[in-house]
Order: C-alpha cells, then sequence, then structure tokens
C-alpha cells in the first residue's frame, strides 16, 4: 500500500512539475525579479507610471487612496503630484486619451493595465518595456521583440539613453513591481495574515489531535477496544 | 484484559478547550463576512466629500447640491432675515436646538458657522420629501404678514424657518438637518467634512 | 435542560436522529487516511455556499458588468479578495476531496453490493458538481470562461438533426452571451446547489441504511455481539466527530495555506487569461477547462472528427463519465477490498490511476501529435480498465479475506 501510494505521488510530482502555464510562443523572457515588498520600489513605480503611462494607460480597477494608502504616500502629495485628470482621491485612474483620437493615432487603445501583470506576468512586462529596437518600418520608428508588430511608441527611450543599463533596468522593475502590486494590490497584506491563520490552526489542531487521542484510548484499549 | 478508567476530567478539559479556541475561530471568520457588507471602497468615493464654490452665490439664490445622494441647500442672509430670526421663536418647536439635528458649531440661533451663508440638508423631517424655497415676506398662502419666509414642505404641508427650525403645528417633528461642512477658504464650502479642531 | 429536550422529543425525532445516526450507529473501527473525504467533503460544500452567498451580493450577472464586478469584489468590497479566494479555491478543493473519496471506494470496493446505489447516487453527485463547476467558472466572464464555455456548449451542437436547436436551446440567443450568462447564474446559485444538497442528503440516507464498508472489506454486521452491536464497530460519535474534527483542522491548515499563499497555484486554480475580458473576437492561444475537467477533456479530443462531425468525441467523453456508474457491475470479484485482490487488479487499478492523472495532464496542453497519439492511447487504456474488468477481477489468486477487521 505504502509503496503504491509513493510510486501514485511520484508520478503525480513528475506531472505537475511540467509548467502547464509556461509562456510558450518562443519569446525568452528575461526575469523581472520584482520584490512586492519593496516600498520605495513601488512608490517609485508608481510616480514613473503616472508621469509616463497613464497619459495614455488607464488602470481603471485602480484608486488614488488605495495606492496612497497601501504605499504609503501622502494624499495630499498625492493629490499635488500624482493626480492629473481627477480631483478626488477615490476616484479611479484612467487616462484622459480620447478612444477616436487613440484609433486614428495608434491604431488601437491603449489598453487597460489593471490586470496585465496578472494576464500576462511580471517576466512578460518587463521584457517588453525594455525590448523596443529600432525599425524604420514601423509609425513610431520602433518594433519590439516581445509583442511583434506593437503600436506603442517606446516611451521610456529618454531614461535607456540617459541612464545606465543597471538604472534603467531598475525604472523597468520599478514600473513592472508597481502594476504587479496594482494586479493585485492585497498580495501585499495576505501573507501576513495567512500566517496568523496558519499559526491559530495549528493550535486548533494540537488541541484537536489530543482530543481525538483521548477519546480513541477507548478503541485501543477501553471500552471500545477489540474484542473476540 | 481490564478496562482503562477514563479520565473524565481531561475529557471535559480537551472537550472545552477545543470548543473554546473553535469558537473563536468561528468569530474570525465572522469577520471577513459581516464587513463585506460595510460600504465598499465605491460607496465610499461616491459618498466623499462635495465642494461648493459661493463665490458667485447672488442674495437669495438657492444653490443645490447632492452629497451622499442627499440634497443640501446653500444660501445667503441677510441682515433682515437674521434680524427676524429670533422673532420666530414662540412659534418654533425647537428654537434652541435641543434635539440633534446639527454639529456642534451649528447649535447657535442661525444653525451655521458663519451666519450669512445656510448650509441645511433638504429633506423633510416628517416623511422625506424636500421642502420648495419660500424666501419672499409675507406670501399670502404661508400666513400673509406673519411669513418671514422660510420652507414650505409641499407633501404634507410643514414649514420651517430660514435657518432650517420647523414650526410648531405641522407633522414634521423636528428641525432640519444640518450636514458636517467647513469653509475650506471664505467661497469654498466642503460638505461632509467638519472644521479642523484649531 | 433535558424538560426542553422532552418538549422536542413528543415533537420531533430529535434524540432519536441523534442516536441512530451518530451516538449509536456503528461504523467499522478501521478507518483509516481515506476515510476523511466524505466528510470533507460536506465541509467544502457548506464553505462554497457560505461563500457564495456573499459573493452573489456583489456580483453582476451582466455580460458587460460580470468581469468588473469580480474585480470590485476584490479591490472595493472589505475582505471581497479573501471571500472571493476561498470560493475559487474551493471549488478546485472540491475535486481534490471528491477524486480521493471516489478513489477510497475503488480502492476498497463500496460500490460492491449492498451499497451499489450509494455509488449510483455518488455518480450523479459528481456530474451535478462537474455541472455547477463548470458554470461558475463561466461567471466571472473572462477570456477562458467564455470561450471554455463556447467550446463545450458547442459540442452540444454537434448531435445530427437536434444540434442547432439544442445550442439555441442552451444559449438563448445565437452565440455565447448575456442570456447563458445569465442563466448559468441562476442554476449555479440556486438550482444545482439545491440539488446537490439534496442528493447529498439521500447518499447519506442510503449509506446509513447498510453501513459502511472499510479498508478490509469486511462486513462488520455479521459477526454482532450479546447486545446486537457489530463487534467491529464503534459509535460514530464521538469516536469518529472528534476524528473528522481533526482531519478538518489539518485540511484546513491546507487550503488556507494555498488561499493566502498561493490562490492562484501557478494558474491551475485561477487561469492567467481568465483575467482578462471575454472578447469575442480574439480567441486565446489555448483553451482548456480548469484541471479537474481536463481527463475527460483529453478523451473528447482522442478521438479526431469523423464524417466531419465531432459527435464520436461528444460521445466517448459521456461514455467515459458514464461508465464509471457502471462499475459495481463490471467488477465481478467476491473479494471487495485492495489488500486482498488478486495481483491482475492491482496491476489494472495502478494503470488506471496513472491513465487519468496522465489524460488530466494531456488535457492542459496544446495539441500536439506526439499528445494526440498519447491521449489516444490512454483513451484506450483508460476504457480498456472498464471493458476488462470482468475478465481480470475474475482470474488471479485473491488472499482470503478475514472474518473480522484488522487492525493497522
Amino acid at each position: 500500500m505504502k509503496t503504491f501510494l509513493t510510486t501514485l505521488s511520484a508520478v503525480a510530482a513528475i506531472i505537475l512539475s511540467f509548467n502547464a502555464n509556461a509562456s510558450g510562443a518562443g519569446v525568452h523572457l528575461d526575469h523581472a525579479n520584482t520584490d512586492i515588498t519593496d516600498e520605495a520600489s513601488l512608490q517609485r513605480g508608481a510616480k514613473s507610471f503616472m508621469n509616463n503611462c497613464s497619459g495614455c494607460h488607464s488602470i481603471e480597477l485602480m484608486r488614488y487612496n488605495r495606492i496612497a494608502k497601501d504605499l504609503n504616500i501622502d494624499e495630499a502629495d498625492m493629490a499635488a503630484n500624482l493626480m492629473f485628470n481627477a480631483d478626488k482621491t477615490g476616484s479611479t485612474i484612467f487616462s484622459s486619451m480620447p478612444t477616436d483620437g487613440a484609433q486614428e493615432w495608434f491604431g488601437t487603445t491603449p489598453p487597460d493595465l489593471s490586470l496585465t501583470a496578472r494576464a500576462r506576468g511580471t517576466d512578460w512586462i518587463y521584457t517588453y518595456l525594455k525590448g523596443f529596437y529600432a525599425d524604420d518600418t514601423r509609425p513610431y520608428g520602433v518594433n519590439n521583440h516581445v509583442l511583434e508588430n506593437a503600436s506603442m511608441p517606446d516611451i521610456l527611450w529618454q531614461s535607456k539613453q540617459d541612464k545606465s543599463e543597471l538604472a534603467f533596468n531598475q525604472e523597468v522593475r520599478d514600473i513592472t513591481n508597481f502594476l504587479d502590486y496594482v494586479s493585485e494590490p492585497v498580495k501585499l497584506i495576505r501573507y501576513e495574515i495567512g500566517v496568523k491563520v496558519l499559526g491559530f490552526l495549528f493550535i486548533l489542531f494540537i488541541l484537536s489531535y489530543l482530543l481525538k487521542k483521548e477519546y480513541w484510548k477507548d478503541v485501543k484499549y477501553g471500552k471500545w477496544r477489540a474484542k473476540d | 484484559m481490564s478496562e482503562q478508567e477514563i479520565d473524565l476530567k481531561k475529557r471535559r478539559f480537551l472537550t472545552g478547550a477545543t470548543s473554546v479556541v473553535g469558537a473563536v475561530g468561528v468569530g474570525f471568520v465572522l469577520v471577513p463576512f459581516l464587513s463585506s457588507w460595510m460600504p465598499s471602497a465605491r460607496a465610499k468615493a461616491a459618498g466623499a466629500p462635495v465642494d461648493v464654490d459661493i463665490s458667485k452665490l447672488e442674495e437669495g439664490q438657492l444653490v443645490r447640491v447632492l452629497w451622499r445622494k442627499k440634497p443640501v441647500w446653500i444660501f445667503k442672509r441677510d441682515k433682515t432675515v437674521l434680524a427676524n430670526l429670533p422673532t420666530l421663536d414662540a412659534e418654533l418647536v425647537d428654537p434652541n436646538n435641543t434635539e440633534d439635528q446639527q454639529p456642534e458649531y451649528a447649535k447657535n440661533p442661525h444653525r451655521s458657522i458663519n451666519p450669512e451663508v445656510a448650509v441645511i440638508i433638504g429633506i423633510c423631517t416628517h416623511l422625506g420629501c424636500s421642502p420648495t424655497y419660500r424666501p419672499e415676506l409675507g406670501a399670502a398662502d404661508l400666513g400673509g404678514d406673519a411669513w418671514k419666509g422660510g420652507f414650505y414642505c409641499p407633501c404634507h404641508g410643514s414649514k420651517f424657518d430660514l435657518a432650517g427650525r420647523v414650526y410648531a403645528g405641522v407633522p414634521a417633528p423636528t428641525n432640519l438637518v444640518i450636514p458636517p461642512y467647513n469653509f475650506v477658504t471664505d467661497s469654498l464650502i466642503r460638505i461632509g467634512i467638519d472644521p479642523k479642531a484649531s | 435542560m433535558d424538560n426542553n429536550k422532552n418538549w422536542i422529543d413528543q415533537r420531533f425525532p430529535l434524540t432519536k436522529v441523534w442516536n441512530e445516526h451518530l451516538a449509536e450507529y456503528y461504523t467499522p473501527r478501521n478507518f483509516n487516511f481515506w476515510y476523511f473525504f466524505g466528510s470533507l467533503a460536506i465541509l467544502v460544500l457548506v464553505i462554497q455556499i457560505l461563500t457564495g452567498v456573499f459573493l452573489t451580493m456583489h456580483f453582476k450577472p451582466d455580460a458587460a458588468l460580470a468581469f468588473a464586478s469580480v474585480e470590485y469584489i476584490m479591490r472595493d468590497v472589505d475582505w471581497g479578495w479573501l471571500i472571493r479566494y476561498i470560493h475559487s479555491t474551493g471549488a478546485s478543493a472540491f475535486f481534490v476531496v471528491i477524486y480521493l473519496h471516489m478513489y477510497r471506494g475503488m480502492l476498497y470496493g463500496s460500490y460492491k453490493a449492498p451499497r451499489e446505489l450509494i455509488w449510483i447516487l455518488g455518480m450523479v453527485l459528481y456530474i451535478a458538481l462537474m455541472a455547477e463547476a463548470f458554470m461558475g467558472y463561466v461567471l466571472p466572464w473572462g477570456q477562458m470562461s467564455y470561450w471554455g464555455a463556447k467550446v463545450i456548449i458547442n459540442l452540444f451542437g454537434s448531435f445530427p438533426i437536434v444540434g442547432e436547436l439544442i445550442l439555441e436551446f442552451i444559449l438563448g440567443d445565437y452565440a455565447v452571451g448575456d442570456p447563458v450568462l445569465n442563466r448559468f447564474f441562476s442554476l449555479h446559485v440556486i438550482a444545482i446547489p439545491l440539488i446537490l444538497v439534496i442528493l447529498v442528503f439521500l447518499h447519506i440516507v442510503a449509506l446509513h441504511t447498510v453501513g459502511s464498508n472499510n479498508p478490509d472489506g469486511v462486513e462488520i454486521k455479521q459477526n454482532k455481539d450479546a447486545n446486537g452491536i457489530p463487534k467491529d464497530g464503534i459509535p460514530f460519535h464521538p469516536y469518529y466527530s472528534v476524528k473528522d474534527i481533526m482531519g478538518v483542522v489539518v485540511f484546513l491548515m491546507i487550503f488556507t495555506s494555498i488561499v493566502f499563499f498561493a490562490p492562484a497555484l501557478g494558474g491551475y486554480f485561477l487561469e492567467a487569461p481568465n483575467f482578462v475580458e471575454a472578447n469575442p473576437l480574439k480567441t486565446p492561444d489555448h483553451i482548456a477547462p480548469l484541471w479537474y475537467l481536463t481527463p475527460f477533456y483529453s478523451v473528447l479530443r482522442a478521438i479526431p472528427p469523423m464524417f466531419g462531425s465531432q459527435l464520436p468525441g461528444v460521445l466517448a467523453m459521456f461514455a467515459a463519465l458514464l461508465i464509471l456508474i457502471a462499475l459495481p457491475w463490471l467488477d465481478r470479484s467476491k473479494v471487495k477490498s485492495i489488500r486482498y485482490r488478486s495481483w491482475p487488479y492491482k496491476v489494472a487499478l495502478t494503470i488506471f490511476v496513472i491513465t487519468f492523472i496522465v489524460l488530466g495532464w494531456l488535457g492542459m496542453q496544446a495539441v500536439t501529435p506526439l499528445y494526440s497519439l498519447m491521449a489516444q492511447i490512454f483513451t484506450a487504456l483508460y476504457f480498456a480498465f472498464f471493458i476488462l474488468m470482468p475478465w481480470f477481477t475474475s482470474i488471479g489468486k485473491t488472499k482470503p479475506v478475514p472474518e473480522r477487521t484488522t487492525e493497522h
């Protein structure tokens, strides 16, 4: 019986280790190595996102005051420096780009980025933002290694030019980190809560185990022990 | 073999301890479910404070804004109106704000921070209709010369003065509610937040 | 307190039921690890109903609003994220528990006479559960919700003559859209849960009528003492109530680990494409149902279209599911428990388990010629298990079955 179960688990383990959700499509993705516990990185990412990206891309599922609270940004600071087209901090974050304008200028509407990190993964976003290269055949002179014939211009080109590779990568990492947080804000706190819940359940387990052992004495050698 | 002695005390203790910890666990589990009923971030955002610019507010003009889906009236009161208010005390149910219908800073004869600017929730305290603004002195259908300006509720005939205080002998039992509000600047009123303690 | 009890007992069989089904209901003394999963299944059903009720308070079953309403729950509703994760994890946990529960039945011959009806009711429960899970997955209206629904519902269009009519009937429209979302919502929230609860009740009534099987496959009612109590039986309460409570806590530890530390479980419990709103104009690279439906999806894909119709594949898929019901009659062995079965049977069961797992894994992969071939081989193996069962359960040497349960 035991050997049977061990073989079974081994088979299952082997099969489950095949990552059924690899990015596929053959594009090699760099590792983003984002750290969602790095608050400074998230704050930089928020600033970078609002300044560089929010002109075209909305993150409509986020509210300003949520970002302020989660990333420890003073709400007044947020209102003064990071809110460009809203006046209430409870508003959701949308870009001001008109859809027909977008169609005309880019051929497509820049997608909302609220869930991109969950749908495509942080590695994808990181590699994509770094993956622009010169291509004269494209309307904005750039193409992208990760998303062929992307309609997006290389917004971060100035940073790429002015900063060292390490610094540029960090900026991209910060934006990716921020988008990772945006796709699931509760990720910041669910680990902590989980640890506490597990701790509590462990105590409950000890008690229920002792309780079971105590009553089962009856079955082992007490009133309900095995009889002929 | 002989039967094992049952340690009743131990059993009772373990059963009790497990039950208590289990019950605590159930209590913990209830928290997220019950909390999910509280106003969500979306509801709170929609119920956020409303700013009103009164720099262009004219005498006699009533501005109506929605705060938390309730109509809030803002209008100016001149010296005549303010002088008339105390003369009405005898005809009112609660001339001195004894009922809890206003914040601390509106517990005064004019029921506001600035006597010249009224901020009142426009919902009749009888059954919830929105009364009409009748500032004109001596209105014939409201008592002629005795009418010093105020509000008349068309649904059941309740009457209020220009500080929102209810007249005696009408269906409405209490004065109109004054919302929390403060003056961000002399001409910008923020409805929904009390003034900061100085 | 006793007076209150008497008052109730005179009007309601409270003490009678308590005794007959708990305190004086005799269960075999030798239950092992495999016997936790029945009570765990009830636990998960309760968890799903509780979280489901609260999700329904905020979810909007409208094609234009559904996706955003799920994110509203995740972000704006206090603790909404936790209720949602418990529900999504619970859906997968339900199937883990049920597959282990069913496997116990196969290990110990719990489906054999006189317990065939328990097995049949269990199978109906399994089918209802799959329908419930499928419809639940459509509700968030992500890309996988929409396209998965499209693929599976279109299968029903493969029936000759009535196919188109069936499609329009299910969809309430000419394509997957708002009408099917709304009716799936109704079925998922109330109709099928009611059916599940009633079936669980019937399943337990059928069980209590004959009493539980056990890992030795010994009928404990055949050896009673002077008081008419099975010699190998112990009262369910307090012994199995206390043991099951312990099992519940262990299960909750694993369950909450997933909920708090890895709710998407690498894409197995929450699929990445479903974080993109349904788009009828953009087909995802890869459409697959969630892991618990993939073994049958594999069988469907393994059978190529014949005469321009998917019908053979569809019929094979349903056959793969329904043939499980026949188990009590296909199994000709006199021996119930694997502990005393012949080697041919043990080999066959092992192959079956591997087959089921491999088919499940294949169902999650994109189609390639190699995987297609593998799917066909393993589909053949899957059906072979059942078709050959009357044979391999009649051959080989079985060990003598003891009169009484054994202690381990």
